[in-house]
């Protein structure tokens, strides 16, 4: 009879390197990619810092780099962030509402359900090209805040039913039965209960997808946004430019200085995207704290 | 507060056999077969709920209680495959007629759940959201007041009546819910278990509560507790598998049970 | 009182001001809900109606088969195959950075990291993700490609490498976010199992959980060759302008993505053929990126294991 340790050489040693090396490769990848962050970071800032001043935040378009801003774009993209949300939120929010509380598992629905989460997969180059033949052209908008606005709000759209829903789901069900219980309609149950309830999910969803239409350059490019804009927006028929797309501009300018203006509109795009994102997180660590559930 | 002692009253309660319909019913189930999906979870019952009583529902878990506690006011509608053949009638409507409204149901027929479930918002607003909503004109104030009273909270809470329910004790939590439903002034209040998830002290206070209060209102309340059913309820219905098998004054069922597995299931030989 | 309760309780019927009100209610809700099909079928409509404007002057064969893309240029040509391989060159690219790198990344985090060091690497990895692409479209410009050129001199200033790296660095977040969540649906039970015959960790992963996780794993592959493919700012700035029909990662290329973003910077008529030229790429882009994300979802539930 063979003894145990004959039938099972001895082969830890190597297979304890194999796992140790395994182990410090996925280590050394994670900490290259968290690194990357940081490079980002100091890059941007070391080229941008020096071009951050009032002068750059309250200037418009020049071909002089010294005399150059972001204000039209600082601007346009207010306006169009709150085009945006004026359209997506509340359409967004009652579409979520709809399929949480009223969808049902019917065929309809089921399509409904299949349809979004398609639609938050299309690239968005390609509601660019809707809002340009949709709002540009068959609309007669022109290339306009409005039509801009417009496109980004369908592009978000999706991204703040999917945030909406998990918000709604997450409400128990047991505020639900006690409110129908005592009488409540479905409405009445959704607007009072389940609503505010599920109010700060919903409020950080909205944040998060609204500093993802701040960023986007490909639809608001596609639909006709200007880089060389002379004024401050007034009303939502204005051309308009917008931060991303003056970024965009400057980064393919060929002279070194403007890339460094490129990279100030940056660190300004990305502080402000920082500041929301902040916001967000506050509001979900607030509501987790005080919430029964 | 009734304590019963299965081996003491035998031969009285055998005698007198009032039948349950003596008071006339206020619900009624007829042959209400009750599916989720392709089980059934209640099976042909007939069972006719007399008024101004505590009737208990008792049997193993699973024996469809619940299913048939929620068919009186209309809940299973919200358990998308719950199917309903039979019908319950309700003061002789038949709750599940065409033009019925489910919501016009509760109004009259509230409900109190296993865990307590107050709306995450002030007590005072806990009480007076329901008759706000189904247009209540009145003192506001009087209203939360006279609730809490009849549910015997009131000196508890009066003095942080805008503080949040969650902030309150299961118990109370409980208690509350159950004023909730007594500011609908409703007819009849079901009770799904709603001492299960409470201590022993709360528990009795519930318990005493429901003795004060079937003066005023019809009570059926599902229990797994048969000494809870045994203490306070004055008719009690045994279900098993989905099937009634005896309903009559709880004395009678606890003592002299007429059918074998009652027997069983009342003196813990169950299963 | 139960005796005013009970004249009352004649009356259950459906109130018709409630009714009303119910109603109107959920309809307005429901139309909210049905603007999302709406803007699907927009986006179906018009591409393709669009697009009906191009085929007339140009032949899908030429469109789909010709190896020329130079729709502004004299001589003309409408062969959309230097796009696609400049497409897939980027997405190559950033397969090659991302896959490896974004599954170590979700196996170091599910498997080795402490929950300290989680509460640091995942919301890092979100701030990538929700960097604009835009940004990296410079990061590719004016530091991944001058480090290129240092490491291989000849790589032009607008090259495919450098647009695939950065776009490799956009995804990385989402595969390691997703190959997480798989490897963490796998129950445990089936990780002790293993570890109690003697596996080491790595013999675990690779051969348990990995094979348990896969389907998950691929999807989020799949997903994001489809997030690439649709990827616009950062190859419209650093990939270059020159649709060539090459798989030299060193040289200028083209994108669908980035050709439609350079036709809509410059002046190009409304009604030309050069306007319709985008809703034609257009087109294939989304068809291209609806067919993977299609494949992703059937990886998912075909392949999936399930648990008790």
């Amino acid at each position: 009879m063979t003894r145990w340790s004959d039938r099972f050489p001895d082969n830890l040693r190597a297979r304890r390197i194999k796992a140790r090396i395994f182990r410090i490769g996925c280590s050394v990848l994670t900490w290259l990619s968290v690194a990357l962050l940081a490079v980002l970071i100091y890059h941007v800032t070391r080229a941008g810092i020096g071009w951050l001043d009032w002068q750059f935040l309250n200037s418009f378009w020049s071909r002089r780099v010294t005399e150059a801003g972001i204000k039209a774009g600082l601007l346009g993209t207010l306006w169009l962030v709150s085009i945006t949300a004026v359209l997506a939120i509340p359409i967004g929010v009652a579409a979520a509402v709809y399929l949480e509380e009223f969808g049902g598992r019917s065929r309809v629905n089921r399509f409904l359900d299949i349809n979004i989460s398609n639609l938050a997969g299309v690239p968005s180059i390609v509601y660019g090209l809707l809002g340009l033949a949709l709002f540009v052209r068959w609309c007669q908008l022109g290339s306009s805040l409005l039509a801009g606005g417009m496109t980004l709000a369908l592009l978000v759209l999706p991204v703040v039913i999917i945030a909406s829903r998990e918000a709604i789901l997450a409400v128990p069900k047991s505020i639900r039965l006690a409110a129908f219980a005592i009488g409540a309609t479905r409405w009445q149950t959704v607007r009072y209960h389940v609503l505010p309830a599920a109010a700060p999910g919903i409020m950080t969803g909205i944040i998060l997808s609204l500093s993802r239409a701040i960023g986007e350059a490909a639809p608001i490019i596609i639909v006709g946004g200007a880089t060389m804009i002379f004024f401050t927006p007034e009303g939502p028929m204005d051309e308009f430019t917008a931060l991303p797309l003056q970024i965009y501009n400057w980064t393919t300018d060929p002279k070194q200085q403007f890339q460094e203006l490129a990279a100030a509109g940056i660190l300004v795009l990305l502080c402000v995207l920082l500041l929301m994102n902040a916001s967000a997180v506050y509001i979900r660590n607030r509501a987790q704290k005080s919430r029964p559930w | 507060m009734v304590t019963v002692k299965v081996t003491e009253t035998t031969s009285a309660a055998a005698v007198t056999q009032p039948s349950p319909s003596a008071s006339p019913p206020i619900l009624a189930a007829q042959d209400l077969t009750i599916r989720y999906g392709e089980k059934p979870a209640v099976v042909s019952v007939n069972v006719a709920i007399p008024e101004n009583r505590i009737t208990a529902i008792i049997g193993p878990s699973g024996c469809g209680k619940s299913t048939l506690l929620r068919a009186f006011n209309r809940m299973n509608d919200y358990i998308p495959e719950a199917r309903i053949d039979g019908g319950v009638t309700y003061r002789g409507r038949d709750l599940y007629a065409e033009n019925v409204d489910p919501v016009e149901v509760r109004r009259r027929i509230g409900m109190v759940f296993q865990k307590p479930n107050p709306f995450p918002k002030s007590i005072a607003k806990n009480i007076s959201w329901g008759p706000a909503i189904n247009g209540f004109r009145g003192d506001e104030r009087l209203l939360v007041e006279e609730a809490l009273k009849k549910a015997v909270l009131w000196d508890e809470v009066k003095d942080r009546l805008n503080e949040s329910a969650n902030a309150l004790s299961g118990g109370q939590q409980q208690r509350l819910c159950i004023a909730r439903a007594l500011a609908m002034e409703p007819d009849v209040i079901l009770m799904d278990e709603p001492c299960s998830a409470l201590d022993p002290v709360s528990t009795a206070r519930i318990e005493d509560l429901m003795y004060e209060l079937k003066h005023l209102y019809t009570i059926v309340i599902v229990t797994h507790n048969m000494q809870q059913a045994a203490r306070v309820s004055d008719f009690t219905a045994f279900l098993d598998a989905g099937r009634l098998v005896e309903f009559g004054e709880t004395e009678q069922v606890f003592t002299t049970p007429k059918d074998k597995r009652t027997e069983d299931y009342v003196a813990g030989r169950f299963g | 009182m139960a005796s005013a309760a009970g004249s009352l309780a004649i009356d259950l019927d459906a109130k018709r001001g409630v009714r009303l009100r119910e109603g109107a209610v959920v309809a307005s809700l429901f139309t909210c809900a049905l603007i999302s099909i709406l803007t699907s079928a927009g986006i179906v409509i018009v591409l393709f109606w669009e697009a009906a404007g191009f085929f007339k002057s140009v032949s899908l064969w030429e469109f789909l088969f010709g190896t020329r893309w130079t729709p502004l240029l004299e001589p003309r040509s409408y062969g959309v195959l230097p796009l696609v391989c400049g497409t897939l060159l980027v997405v190559a690219g950033a397969c090659v950075i991302a896959i490896p790198t974004g599954l170590a990344c979700a196996i170091y985090m599910s498997q080795y990291a402490s929950d300290r060091t989680r509460r640091i690497v995942k919301p890092v990895l979100e701030v990538l993700a929700g960097i604009p692409t835009v940004v990296y479209g410079y990061f590719a410009l004016t530091y991944v490609t001058p480090l290129l050129q240092q490491v291989y001199p000849d790589t032009l200033v607008y090259n495919a490498a450098s647009a695939g790296i950065v776009v490799g660095i956009m995804i990385l977040p989402m595969i390691a976010s997703f190959c997480d969540d798989a490897l963490r649906a796998v129950p445990e039970s089936l990780r002790l199992g293993a570890l109690a015959l003697g596996a080491t960790r790595f013999e675990v992963t690779v051969q348990v959980l990995i094979p348990a996780a896969l389907s998950g794993i691929i999807a989020s592959f799949v997903l994001a060759i489809s997030r690439c493919i649709g990827e616009t700012m950062a190859v419209a700035v650093a990939a270059g302008g020159t649709p060539n029909l090459t798989l030299n990662p060193a040289e200028s290329i083209q994108t669908m993505t980035g050709y439609i973003v350079q036709v809509s910077m410059g002046d190009t008529p409304h009604g030309t053929l050069g306007y319709y030229t985008i809703f034609a790429v257009g087109a294939l882009l989304f068809l291209m990126t609806l067919g993977t994300n299609l494949i992703a979802d059937r990886v998912l539930h075909r392949f999936r294991e399930t648990y008790e």
